[in-house]
């Protein structure tokens, strides 16, 4: 299952050169551009592992393009996005965040189905790969997860 | 060089840019306008003939580069760092910044700022400081134009745990590899540049341009006055140009002697000294009297009492 989170996600993903045009408008913007990347993807974990600090002062694109590429080196099958922070007072959030990277294989999503007094029933989302140990949940090359899933 | 469209090209290119027949050269300087910038660094810096012939060249070629790629010649990407020798004074971060504006016309450069950065800049405090702020620096550069002043202070030869030498491999590995983002400029006094290049011979190599920036003659010397003023709205009184003359001539032998940065801060006293002048002498000040430094305020400083 494709996950679908942040700006472009409905799109086919987007070109080196389709994400330099991209941060080049973050540039243009003045916002501050970071790198992120993360193996949880519940769409409620907003704590995605910095891949350094957020880049403040930067005139040109390729700076940020050569730490994406940094990152998905050392973090491959794992998702990466780009963000980009608005310090203008008023705003002070976060104005673009979009994926660069998502692992080869995504197995979606599971829902489980609590049941609870009076027959209520409350409801779970896990990613399958969150089965496994951190480092290896996208990892195609390592054998069945726990759950059989794949 | 086979293609005919090759031959004119080359036959046509004389490196001092003259117009020539090809239409294909002219659009394209009539295109980026190169000539602009350049009468623009001729009108506003006095002297310096060396520094702009070779400006001139590196302009021409990148010409030719770009006239080279559009009609399907290969072109690498040229390699444009540059070395600024000379004394203190020179202009040595004056034509840095032109130079950044002037490879942004040619479309060598993709933004055209200038980051003046110094050792303290690059090389940390500890253990593992080093990469991060170098790397900072140079994705701040990127897109425009790096200038490392006196950078012979990143290489410590007496201090083998320095960590310059960190800093130095950084760039060099930045220097080759993203050629097309970013020009990195170092500049500082000749002797201690060389010394520099011996001791690492990766920056000689990777560096295409060594640009030495000569002393200015007393002549040159007063034409920059003379700009200075103008340039803050004051001006010389023929008295005060003959004192001037008489300063520069006495100046030019100290030691501490700064070209140009020498001319600058005379004439920053000056007007301090004009300034405490006009105060004394009570009564209105006349326009005329606001703008004009006298021979007085000259002929007041240090280097006429020694």
């Amino acid at each position: 299952m494709r996950v679908t989170q942040g700006t472009f996600s409905f799109l086919p993903e987007l070109s080196d050169s389709q994400i330099a045009a991209q941060v080049e408008y973050c540039l243009r913007q003045e916002w501050a551009v970071s790198v992120e990347f993360t193996d949880d993807i519940h769409p409620r974990n907003t704590y995605w592992e910095m891949w350094g600090m957020p880049m403040f002062d930067l005139r040109d694109a390729a700076g940020v393009m050569a730490e994406v590429r940094a990152c998905r080196e050392a973090n491959p099958n794992t998702y990466v996005r780009v963000g980009a922070f608005d310090s203008t007072r008023g705003w002070e959030t976060v104005r673009l965040s979009f994926l660069v990277q998502r692992p080869a294989q995504e197995p979606g999503f599971r829902l489980d189905r609590l049941e609870g007094e009076g027959r209520t029933i409350r409801y779970r989302l896990s990613a399958y790969g969150i089965d496994r140990p951190p480092g290896q949940r996208y990892d195609v090359s390592g054998g069945p997860a726990p759950d059989g899933q794949r | 060089m086979n293609s005919p469209a090759a031959a004119t090209l080359a036959s046509s290119a004389p490196p001092d840019r003259a117009v020539t027949e090809t239409v294909d050269l002219k659009a394209l300087q009539a295109e980026i306008d190169l000539n602009a910038p350049i009468a623009e660094l001729d009108r506003d810096l006095v002297g310096l003939t060396p520094v702009k012939q070779r400006i001139r060249e590196i302009a021409a070629f990148l010409l030719v580069a770009r006239a080279r790629k559009e009609v399907g010649l290969t072109s690498d990407p040229p390699t444009l760092h540059m070395a600024f020798t000379g004394n203190p004074g020179t202009g040595k971060t004056t034509v840095a910044l032109r130079m950044a504006s002037i490879l942004h016309r040619l479309g060598y450069v993709r933004k055209g700022h200038l980051v003046s950065v110094t050792r303290d800049d690059l090389v940390g405090q500890f253990i593992g400081h080093t990469a991060p702020k170098t790397k900072e620096v140079l994705k701040r550069a990127m897109g425009g134009v790096l200038f490392i002043d006196e950078a012979y202070y990143l290489h410590r030869p007496e201090n083998e745990k320095d960590y310059g030498q960190e800093a130095i491999e950084i760039l060099l590995q930045v220097m080759e590899n993203q050629r097309e983002d970013l020009v990195v400029i170092l500049a500082g006094y000749r002797e201690r540049i060389e010394r520099f290049f011996v001791s690492n011979p990766g920056f000689r190599s990777r560096i295409a341009h060594h640009i030495d920036f000569p002393d200015y003659d007393a002549g040159e010397l007063l034409a920059i006055a003379e700009v200075l003023t103008a340039q803050s709205e004051y001006r010389l009184s023929p008295a005060a140009r003959d004192a001037m003359i008489d300063y520069i001539e006495r100046r030019r032998q100290q030691s501490s002697f700064a070209n140009a940065r020498s001319i600058r801060n005379a004439l920053d006293r000056a007007r301090l000294r004009q300034a405490m002048r006009l105060c004394a002498a009570s009564g209105v000040a006349s326009r005329e009297a606001l703008q004009t430094i006298e021979a007085e305020d000259i002929r007041a400083s240090r280097v006429f009492t020694t």
